[in-house]
This record gives structure tokens, sequence and C-alpha cells, in this order.
């Protein structure tokens, strides 16, 4: 096991790395952008009081001099306040990242339920009519274009017919200190069409993942010995040929939650959903720069965790990879 | 007995044409995207108005329901109206042109400077390739949507700042693509066989490395193209895209989502499955062009 | 050994086809052949020729686009075609087992192996977990590996190429088996742990009267281990007979190209440091067979009779026992024949 704590230490090390790179692009970016005072300022102060709001906002010092003022607060834990809400802007982002965070797991959970059975029928059954069927529909499901997708359920279920909430998050209930939705019937009802419609895209992408790792399963020469050994058909279909399939897709589907998370953006500005992506979109077109750096960097270290995770997880399942020092 | 060619004796890019129209629905989505394209062409021939010229447009018109003839100008709005009078017909039509200029036009340009970056790096080999593809992953690795926003913010809206966006997001894929073709091609023998005659490094790369990356890069080429069609689309859709005056069809769904509650759908339906046609059109090739171009990557 | 007893496997008229974009394969094309208990029958030919696929057939693991599709297979008296699916089950490594070629791709990689030997247990026995387990090292300790509960914890990539086969054996000999049929069974391997092997089958199968195909496409393996000899060419038998007669005195061309071409036979018959002889021509392609003798297009006796079926049947050449299909079957022909 030393093996892999080191291991672990240099991807940690690693990722240390790249979250810096990036706070420093998205800086230098982002200052390039605009300047925010003639936003919130407005051109009716005379000159006297916008340099003084510039000054407020630190907005006169050199380049570099606002990146090391950023790094230092960074570290101390604060990335700066929002020219918008005058809040801290990390604390904004946290405190609506849990509905962004349900929504993309409820919708990561749904795609797998469904994605995977139906794969594994199709890459099991290739020529069936109905496996032609799904991948058909599998197509469809990763062309549609996912606002427009959002918007025929809206007018499906809400409008015509009265089922489902259009927008909106519904009642919370507290868990670990955070407010969740799902602990709620409102909340659910709430929950259902946007983690549906986010889920689509997924859903289709993962049956035709699983049907291709089906298919190159299935054929290797250890899924026939398995039914030469008599065992009975369940067992070699979920011990055998899903089990392999499934390292692999796992890694995968880790990676998928973090892009997830980021396309949330369109599905909350539709469904009114307040997590953190409806947030990123208002403040990128009202400039608001702390928002929009805290929130980069908060979806930096995201993906870096999940690919981390990821990683750590494959090393996990699949003995080959992890034993390899232990021969 | 002998007349025609057997199968192997056609050139390669016969044989793929012969493998992918094997597939009935990878043809049916040919020619569903043959006739978008055809349509898209002859906008302003097959429409009864030009969407985009004010003058054209009567807003006394607006928001009415498919099949409603119009008051002034004699023709019927066989789709409806959207919210400023405008025919949702010819607005669709000439909203495709949009979406494929920006589609295909995005995707060239990626794919011609992604593949030369890609080749360039497998050419140079050393640090110069270690410092593209890492550059080229930490794009890769960033959420799509998100740069997207923030490059448009940046250079503000319009078609060509739109393209720029994509371009730059997309290149990438096909740099990362070409590269690792290319260094599968160098080890292939024919290339030790070439180099060992004398033949110049770059001789080698264009005339013999080049057309046999073409195959994986048509594949991710078709797929990028519905990709930029989508992301283009939902840009429109934020508000962040086309200006107002010359929809895409995601605009003209955007539009359109204020009058959903009121159950004026057709603004937002018809733009939508028109999209969708169109996007699942391309799709439907790409796909079939995987499953007939990658085994023979394999040969 | 009395000529009325049942014989353990007897296989009548097997067909199976592969039904491909490309055409209709017959890859196992009337194959007929007699197993008793103890016996062992080694089944040679090229790659294509279409002895795995039998193999496959009788065990009922022919996948698509492959069939069945005619004869008898008849285990112990029953025609293992006519049974239902669970019933075939039931004897699938309980009483009929196979082994396959390469033992890396036969266990499956992300399992420990004593997992896959409990399963195999449990799927004929109600026996607890642990009590299988105590089977498992049982059957290993029986293949002669040492310290048995330590490599049941294993992965199979942990052990090596001879130590997996052995586990693949002994996962086959669990509930001891009337038929074994061994696919290749040791050309993924060493030379040395080939032999090895080779002698520890020989034991099991004087110990224990377990009927053996050993398939190959490598005569002078199952020169030392098999009673009877078949080749196969084609998807069909083309000389069948005991192995003295087949090795001593091969009847049909294609016999002869393969025994010719091994380096031991040319010692055995005096022609040391004489050119390997090797058979001209290519494997045949199932899509274009000729209408009558398969091995025509390659063999130096063509005629024109040739172009209709020979079919299988024993000549006065050699005893009734020995079988060939072919219309100039006969001793090699002098050194004037194929070379390199």
């Amino acid at each position: 096991m030393i093996g892999l704590g080191a291991w672990l230490l240099r991807r940690l090390a690693q990722a240390a790395g790249v979250v810096v790179l990036m706070t420093l692009i998205v800086f230098v970016g982002l200052h390039a952008i605009g300047n925010p005072v003639d936003i919130l300022i407005g051109d009716d102060l005379n000159q006297q009081e916008r340099l003084q709001a510039i000054q407020r906002l630190g907005l006169d010092q050199p380049l570099w001099r606002q990146y090391l003022a950023f790094v230092d607060g960074a570290l101390h834990g604060n990335l700066g306040k929002s020219f918008v809400y005058q809040e801290d802007a990390i604390r904004l982002i946290l405190h609506r990242l849990p509905a962004t965070l349900e929504l993309a797991l409820a919708a990561l959970l749904l795609a797998v339920a469904v994605g995977v059975p139906l794969g594994l029928y199709a890459g099991m059954k290739p020529e069936h009519p109905l496996s032609k069927a799904l991948m058909a529909m599998s197509i469809v499901g990763f062309s549609l274009p996912a606002f427009w997708v959002a918007l025929m359920f809206i007018m499906v279920f809400s409008v015509q017919l009265g089922w489902l909430p259009a927008s909106g998050r519904g009642e919370t209930r507290a868990l670990l200190g955070v407010q969740w939705s799902w602990l709620t019937l409102d909340g659910l009802q709430h929950l259902v069409l946007p983690a549906f419609n986010l889920a689509l895209f997924k859903m289709s992408l993962v049956l035709r993942l699983t049907r291709a790792g089906v298919r190159e399963v299935l054929p290797q020469d250890f899924v026939k010995f398995a039914r030469a050994k008599g065992l009975t058909p369940a067992r070699v279909v979920l011990m055998h040929v899903l089990r392999n399939t499934l390292i692999p897709l796992v890694t995968v589907l880790g990676l998928e939650l973090g892009a997830t998370i980021a396309y949330a953006v369109v599905t909350e500005t539709i469904f009114a959903w307040p997590g953190a992506g409806k947030l990123i979109l208002d403040s990128i077109n009202s400039l608001d720069r702390p928002v929009v750096v805290a929130y980069l960097m908060v979806v930096v270290v995201i993906f870096v965790a999940l690919n981390l995770v990821v990683d750590l997880l494959y090393k996990l399942l699949d003995p080959r990879v992890r034993l390899e020092g232990a021969r | 007995m002998m007349a025609r060619k057997t199968f192997d004796e056609h050139s390669i890019w016969w044989r793929v044409g012969a493998d992918f129209l094997q597939s009935r629905v990878a043809v049916a989505g040919l020619v569903l995207l043959g006739l978008v394209v055809l349509a898209a062409l002859a906008a302003p021939w097959i429409t009864p108005q030009n969407p985009y010229d004010l003058m054209q447009l009567d807003v006394l018109d607006a928001r009415l329901k498919p099949g409603t003839p119009s008051s002034a100008a004699g023709y019927t709005y066989w789709l409806g109206t959207d919210g400023q009078g405008r025919d949702l017909y010819s607005a669709i039509v000439y909203g495709l042109r949009i979406s494929l200029l920006v589609g295909i036009g995005s995707a060239l340009i990626a794919a011609v400077l992604g593949t030369g970056v890609g080749l360039l790096a497998a050419y140079a080999g050393g640090k110069v390739d270690a410092l593209l593809m890492r550059l080229v992953d930490l794009l890769l690795s960033f959420p799509t949507i998100l740069m997207a926003l923030m490059i448009l913010a940046y250079v503000g809206k319009g078609v060509g700042n739109v393209v720029l966006t994509l371009v730059l997001l997309e290149w990438a894929y096909y740099a990362r693509t070409a590269r690792g073709q290319a260094l599968v091609e160098t080890r292939r023998e024919y290339v030790e066989a070439a180099r060992g005659q004398g033949i110049p490094r770059w001789r080698i790369l264009s005339g013999h490395i080049l057309p046999n990356c073409l195959p994986p890069l048509l594949v991710i080429g078709a797929l990028q193209i519905a990709r930029a069609i989508t992301l283009e689309a939902t840009l429109s859709f934020l508000g962040l895209g086309v200006p107002i005056t010359e929809p895409s069809l995601g605009l003209l769904i955007s539009n359109g989502y204020q009058y959903l509650l009121s159950n004026e759908y057709w603004i937002s339906f018809y733009p939508g499955v028109a999209l969708l046609a169109t996007i699942v059109a391309i799709n439907l090739v790409g796909d079939q062009l995987r499953d007939v171009l990658n085994p023979r990557l394999q040969k | 050994m009395s000529a009325e007893e049942v014989p353990t496997l007897d296989v009548r008229n097997l067909q199976t086809r592969f039904h491909t974009r490309a055409g209709v394969l017959p890859v196992v094309d009337g194959v007929s052949f007699k197993l008793h208990r103890g016996q062992v029958l080694g089944l040679v030919g090229e790659s294509g020729s279409g002895k795995s696929v039998t193999g496959f057939s009788i065990m009922g693991l022919v996948d698509p686009p492959g069939r069945v599709e005619g004869g008898q297979v008849l285990f112990q008296g029953r025609d293992l075609l006519q049974l239902s699916n669970a019933e075939r089950r039931a004897l699938r490594g309980n009483r009929i087992a196979m082994i396959f070629q390469d033992p890396m791709a036969t266990l499956n990689p992300v399992l420990r192996v004593d997992t896959q030997m409990i399963e195999a247990v449990q799927a004929h026995r109600r026996v607890s977990t642990v009590a299988a387990r105590a089977q498992a090292a049982d059957a290993l300790a029986l293949m002669g590996i040492p310290s048995p509960a330590e490599r049941l914890r294993a992965y199979p990539h942990q052990l090596s190429g001879g130590m997996r086969q052995r586990v693949a054996i002994a996962i086959a000999l669990l509930h001891g088996p009337d038929l074994l049929i061994a696919d290749e069974p040791t050309t993924a391997l060493d030379v040395t742990i080939q032999a090895q092997i080779l002698s520890e089958m020989q034991k099991l199968v004087a110990e224990r009267g377990t009927s053996l195909i050993w398939i190959s496409h490598d005569l002078s393996v199952v020169a030392g281990l098999a009673d009877q000899i078949a080749v196969m060419y084609a998807g069909r038998i083309v000389e069948h007979g005991t192995v003295d007669q087949v090795l001593d005195q091969p009847l049909h061309p294609y016999t002869q190209g393969l025994i010719g071409s091994l380096p031991s036979a040319n010692s055995k018959t005096g022609r040391h440091g004489a050119r390997l002889r090797q058979i001209p021509g290519m494997a045949p392609n199932l899509l274009q067979m000729p209408a009558g003798c398969a091995f025509a297009p390659r063999c130096a006796r063509a005629s024109a009779a040739c172009a209709t079926m020979p079919e299988l049947a024993s000549t006065p050449l050699d005893a009734p026992d020995h079988q060939v299909r072919c219309f100039h079957p006969g001793p090699a022909l002098a050194t004037t024949a194929a070379t390199a």
C-alpha cells in the first residue's frame, strides 16, 4: 500500500498545481473582460466619486498586486466580496452549491438507473428489434437540445397537464446542516423535471457506453468459461459480464458528474432552480467579477477532486492495476 | 466471369461509401441532412418573407397560430408567427442557415487548426509535444459551457464571435486525435520504408500520414458539428450568441419562452423540432461513419 | 470395454454453420466419432478447420452467428442437442467440462481465484461457501499446486501461465466429469510446462476413467497421449484411426503433410537434415469451397475424380477402423513430393 500512498501524494501535488494555474488564468482572463465599475456605478457619478469607488474595490492597483491580494485572500478563505450582493463571494456560492449538487446527482442517478440496464440488454441482444430501437432512441436522446426539451417539459407537464411545477425548488429540509429538497415531497416534485431534463443526455450516453462495454466483454473467453462451468445465465451476466463492463464505466461516470454540474447552468436558468449555475450566469452578465472567480475556483477544485477520486476508484476496483507492485 | 471489380478492388472511398450505405438509418440521416442543407441554401427562394428585414414584419401579426393567413402580405403563416410578427417558417429556414454556417464553419476552421497543431506535436516530439498536449488536456478538461460563457462575455455578441468561441473550444479535440493517429502511423512499416528511401519528413507527413489521419478526424468532425450547432443554439438561447435582429434557432426558442405559459407553444416548438432534426441527422451520419471507418483503422 | 457398452460420447454427423453477412460458413460439416470410457481422442487440424467449434458444439457453447444445425451428440446415450437449456447447464461443468487455450483469458481478471472456483462448486452442489472453498483447495492440491489456500486468495494475473491453466483444469475436474474437452490447453504455455500438464492429464485419464478430447494443431503434442486421432480439414474429418495407424501409416495427403512438416518426424524416417516439407497453398476459405474434395487445390495427387466429395471410408491398405476421406489414399510419395 506504500505505492498507493506515494501515488496519492504525487497526484495531490499535481492537483494543487492545476488549481493554482487555473486561478491565474481565470484572474487574468476576467480582468480583460471589462471594467465592472462602469456597470455598477453608472454614468451619473462625477469623476471624484468614480475614483473613490474604484479605490474602494481595489481596482486601481496594478494587476499583479490585485492578484497577490487575491491569493492572499484565498488562502484565508476570502475570495472577495460580490459587487452585486455585497456578500462574501465564496459564501454566496457555497450557499447555493447544494442545490446544484442535488440536481446533478439526481440526474446522474437517473441516467445510470435507466441507462445501464437498457444498455446491458442492447449489448447482449444486439439484433433484437428492441435493441435497435433503443440505439435509435439514444441517438435522438443525445441530439436533443437540452434547453428546448426543458421548455417542452414545462409545456407538457406543467402548463397542459399541470402535474409538476415549472420552476423553483420547493420545500427543503435540513440534513447535516444543509438544506435539501429531496427530503420533502414538494421538493421532490420540483426536482423531477429539471433532473430528468439534465439526465436525458447522460442517459443516452450511459446506454451507449454500457452497450459498447458489454459487446467488448461478451466474446471474451472467461465469459464462455463461466458458461462452461454450468453457471446460471443470471450469474454469468451479473457477476462476469456486468461487473467487468462497469469498472471502466464508473470512471467515465465520475467525470461526467463534473460535466453535469457545469451544464446545470442552462437547466437552472430555465427552471429557476436556485443553484450555483444560475448565479454564475447572472454574475457573468453583470460582470460581478469576484463571484465569477470564486465560482470558477470552486468548479476547478471540484473537477480536480473528481479526477482524483475517479483515478483512485479505478485503482481500487481493478485488481490488475492495484496490485501492480505487489508481485 | 470477372468483368466487374470485386469489393476489395475498389478504392477505399468507394468501399467506405458502400459500407456506409448498408445502414438504412444512416442513409435516412444523410437524406434528411441533405434536405436541411438544401433548404438553408435555397432560403430566399423558398420562403415568403425575409425574417431579418424589419420592414417586412408586421407587428400586428404577432403570435398568430399556425395556419393563419397574414393580414397584409397574402401568404399563410404555416407555422405561425413569433412575438415580433415574424413568419416562423421563414425564420426557421433562415435560422438553419446560421446554425449550419456556424456549426460547419467553426468545425472546419477548428479542424484545420487542430490538425495542424496535432501533426506539429507529433512531428516535433519531445518538449514541444509535451507542452502542446498539456495545453490540449487542460483545455479539454474544463467544462465547455463555462468557457464559452466567459469568452463570449469578453468578445461580445455576434455570429463571428460565436464562431471564434467555438473554434477556440474545439480545436483541441482535433489536435489530440491528429497527434494520436500520427504517432500510430509513424510507427507503421511503410513510414520506415519511406524514410529508408530518403523521402523528407514533411513529405511523409503530408503525403502519407495526413491521409491516414483523415478517417478519425472525419468522424470527430461530424460529431463536433452537431455539438457546435447545439452549443450555438444554447448560447443564443441564453442571450449570448447572435444579435436579436438575426435570430438563430436558439434565439427563436428563447423568444418563445415567455409565451409558453399562455399556451402559445409553437414559437418555441417548431424551431426546436428543426434544430433536433438537423442534429439527429448529423449524429446519424457521424455514427455510421464511425462504425464504418473504425474497423478499417485496425486493418 | 465391451462392444455393447454405451460410448461416453457418440457424435453423429454434427453440422454447425455460421450465418455471416458474407455468406453461410459450414464450419463443422458432418463430423462423426465415438469415444469410450477412458479413451483419448486427438482432434487435429489447422486454425479454421472447425476443431474448436466442434468442441463448442458438443458443449452447447456456440455463439451467434453460429448455430448447430444438424446431427446428434449422444452423451452416454442422451442427445445433447435435444436437451433444454437447463438440462444442458446441469451437465456443463458437472459431467462434461471444457478448458480453453489461453488461461489468462479463461479466468475473469477482476475476480479472485476462490470466487471463481466456489461458484463452480456451488453451481452443481448445495454446499456452504466454507465447504466449497475447502473443496476448491483440495482440487488445487490434487493438481500439484503448492500452498493452495494462498493461491485461492490470489487474482489470476498474479499466477504464472502454467499455474493458471492448472487452476482451470482443477475447476473443470471439480465434479469429476465423464468427458473433458481440452481446446489447445498447452499452446500458450512453455514447452516444459506443456510436458508437465500433458503427463498430469495422462494420469487423470488413467485414474478416473475420464474421456478426453484433446484439440490441437500440433500432432506431436497428442502423439503421446491419444488413443485415437481424427484429422480435420475445412470442417470435415479427413482421416481417423488409432494413434499408431495415423502416425505410422498416414493415408491422407494432408495428414502426411502435417507429419512431414514436423522436425521430429523427419528423424523418425531417417531424413535428418533434410528440408522440412511444407504444405503448399493457403488455408481454405469456407466461403469459396470447391465442389469436391476441399484439399484438392493443395494436393499433389489431385485428379479429375477429386471434383466430387470423397466419403470417409476404410481402405484395403490398412485395418477397417482406419478411415480416410480421399480418392487417392496411400503412403507418402517419394521425395519428389511437395518441397518447401
